[in-house]
């Protein structure tokens, strides 16, 4: 078990014939994930990397049975991609797009309140269920299967925490990349609603930013709900300039709210386990492990 | 993206907006013309920068004739305004606008973002708005008033009226500013703006509504489909070595400390910083390298921090991804340090991707680097090579 994916999963990617796309889905095959198509208009009919190629998702979705595009597009036509996903019903959609325009995105998002699809990103680099599945752009080397369920806003950082958990020698069961837009799909408390339902997982694992309220939600999330699995987090900013933009577009204050302070006193409030810092991401997870 | 306020008020009367009357100037004589042609009616005389916070360092001055408008703008331009916003450097005041002053009934705030949690389009009010409204909002975020507005249907005549009742108008009034936040809704989703904010927002004793001050930020993502908004852009506000990174798939913002950072992946930069500072350390930078950055690129975002005199030692955190490697930035600061040299401690960071390969580079290269097996070691081991530099200067 894991969640929204595993290797049962079949990808087609939007973009398939890109260099970049072509380059990770060649990764994620070789991962062992069944990317089973690709979709470019104009180009259906012939193959890539030895897959078919169709003109539009609807048609991709009927020939190949996916059940998850993985969109590999660029920022100006990504909203699309992702609406017309979305209106295909392919029940999982992975953005990486950086960059797409904010009200692209709001545009997105209404479309997705009107459908079953799981939304994913953008700005993402998508979700790995180790050993099984990997849809987006990570190295899946640095992951092995385990207990621990990993939701992030950033990439690198990430990384930086799936490659502590392995030093801590905590395994994951599936690791989402939530993105660091404003506006996106699946955030932190759907991520948690997933892996407290997953037999697999038995911690859960946040990485956070300053900006927005996704970590305030998470804690609301978590005090209410009292989950019986334990749950850190890490929030990164502690120290940032306010006012001044570092990063990732999603990591700017409006009225003080988004600060880390308020992020890290909710989740600690919420009987969170906090990282103090970066370096120490892995031992606070094994700690909460340990209850 | 940011624009000027008088930039903001051109645009925006184009869908509607009321601002006192007033004019931009560039010198003092300038302003004296736009003065004269309010007839002599007492002015305000506001510094153009792109930052808040200008009333209340002084970058807002009233003027009651023709001649103390042309004293007010002589001491404006060409002077530097720090302000809460700008930072230490504060910002060079090179216009200022000059605008008849209104005499308020009652001053509010008004506002249209992108409301994250829920996704939409919002807008935000208050009926008392004015220099507080960050306190106010903090303080006492109920009278912070909010409507999300439904893209599939846009905004709402008798929501956006309820919305302007809410803040405590009247219903002429209301009625106005319904008007108005339709004009701004327009704005904000025909212009892909990030933020309007209107502050204050002026209600006359006639009942009419004006802006004062407007601020308005525009999402830089989808600036590809409005050159003529890109065209606004005041680059003499822009810090050119952040230009300059930009061309290279590099983030970079300039801090105040001594050690030069370079990280890949903004959550991680942002976590790097927060270490340092937590170790005693002060950063020279916040530096992101994009995925797709390029080894030449890393190399003149290396060198940019070589070139920055006050840098004691450099902290290069790398993990290696799905798309960047940690070769290519190994590469890029060999080629930096081969061409412009090293004269300060370096520390690297190697996990990831292609991590061994990154140290077999540096180390065949003869970059004299310090490597770290994890942040900790590389944060506290920076820190201290930064406080051993040979100018002996103490973190």
């Amino acid at each position: 078990m894991a969640i929204l994916a595993d290797k049962t999963t079949k990808v087609i990617c939007q973009g398939l014939t890109g260099t970049q796309a072509s380059f990770h889905c060649e990764q994620a095959i070789a991962y062992g994930t069944q990317i089973v198509g690709g979709v470019t208009p104009g180009k259906g009919g012939t193959r890539h990397l030895q897959l078919p190629v169709y003109d539009t998702v609807a048609r991709a979705v009927a020939e190949t049975g996916a059940d998850a595009s993985l969109v590999f597009v660029p920022p100006r036509a990504a909203a699309d991609a992702m609406i017309e996903a979305i209106d295909a019903e392919v029940p999982l959609v992975v953005c990486v797009t950086e960059r797409v325009p904010v009200q692209d995105m709001v545009r997105v998002r209404r479309r997705l309140e009107d459908s079953s699809t799981r939304l994913i990103g953008p700005n993402s680099q998508g979700i790995i269920t180790p050993e099984q599945c990997k849809i987006g752009i990570m190295p899946g080397h640095i992951h092995f299967p385990g207990k621990i369920g990993i939701a992030s806003r950033s990439a690198s950082l990430t990384y930086e925490a799936v490659g502590q958990c392995g030093d801590a020698r905590l395994g994951q069961s599936s690791v989402v990349g939530i993105g660091g837009d404003p506006v996106h799909g699946l955030g932190f408390v759907e991520c948690l609603e997933l892996f407290l339902r997953d037999p697999q997982t038995e911690g859960i694992l946040l990485v956070g930013e300053i900006g927005g309220s996704a970590e305030e939600e998470a804690a609301a999330f978590i005090a209410a709900e009292k989950p019986k699995k334990p749950i850190a987090a890490f929030v990164a900013g502690t120290h940032a300039e306010t006012g001044r933009r570092m990063g990732h577009a999603g990591t700017v204050n409006v009225f003080g709210r988004g600060g880390a302070e308020s992020k890290l006193e909710a989740l600690r409030n919420a009987g969170v386990r906090i990282a103090p810092n970066a370096a120490e991401i892995g031992a606070t997870m094994r700690r909460a492990m340990r209850g | 993206m940011d624009i000027h306020e008088y930039q903001a008020k051109d645009l925006l009367q184009g869908y509607g907006l009321r601002t006192p009357r007033g004019g931009l100037a560039r010198s003092i004589d300038e302003a004296e013309t736009v003065a004269r042609a309010l007839r002599g009616s007492p002015c305000v005389v506001k510094a153009q920068v792109l930052a808040g916070g200008r009333g209340k360092a002084g970058g807002i001055k009233l003027a009651r004739s023709v001649e103390s408008v042309g004293g007010m703008a002589a001491e404006l331009l060409g002077s530097t305004l720090i302000t809460a916003q700008t930072g230490t450097q504060g910002r060079p005041v090179k216009a200022v606008y000059v605008e008849e002053q209104v005499e308020a009934a009652r001053e509010l705030y008004l506002a249209v973002l992108v409301d994250r949690g829920a996704g939409r389009v919002a807008f935000l009010g208050a009926a008392q708005g004015g220099e507080d409204i960050e306190e106010t909002a903090v303080r006492e975020p109920a009278k912070l008033k909010r409507l999300i507005v439904d893209s599939n249907d846009g905004l709402v005549a008798s929501e956006a009226e309820a919305f302007a009742s809410g803040l405590n108008l009247e219903a002429g009034p209301a009625k106005a500013a319904a008007k108005l936040m339709a004009g701004l809704y327009k704005a904000f989703v025909e212009l892909d703006a990030s933020l309007i904010e209107i502050n204050p927002l002026v209600l006359t004793e006639a009942g009419d509504l004006l802006a004062l001050d407007v601020k308005m930020s525009f999402d830089d993502n989808a600036l590809f489909r409005h050159p003529r908004i890109a065209d606004l852009r005041d680059r003499d506000e822009d810090d050119p070595s952040e230009v300059e990174a930009a061309r290279y798939e590099i983030n970079y913002l300039r801090l105040d400390g001594d050690i030069g950072c370079m990280v890949n992946g903004a959550g991680l930069a942002l976590a790097t910083i927060d270490l340092l500072k937590q170790r005693g350390g002060r950063p020279a930078d916040f530096m992101d390298l994009r995925p797709v950055v390029t080894r030449q690129q890393v190399a003149t975002g290396f060198k940019m921090i070589l070139r920055n005199p006050k840098v004691k030692a450099i902290l290069v955190n790398m993990y290696g991804g799905g798309i960047l490697r940690c070769d290519t930035i190994a590469e890029g600061i060999a080629e930096a340090v081969k061409e412009d040299g090293l004269k300060v401690p370096l520390v690297v960071r190697a996990a990831g991707t292609n991590m061994e390969i990154a140290r077999k580079i540096l180390t065949g290269q003869a970059v004299p680097a310090i490597f770290a097996d994890d942040m900790a070691e590389a944060a506290e081991r920076t820190v201290a090579a930064a406080g051993q530099s040979p100018d002996g200067g103490a973190s």
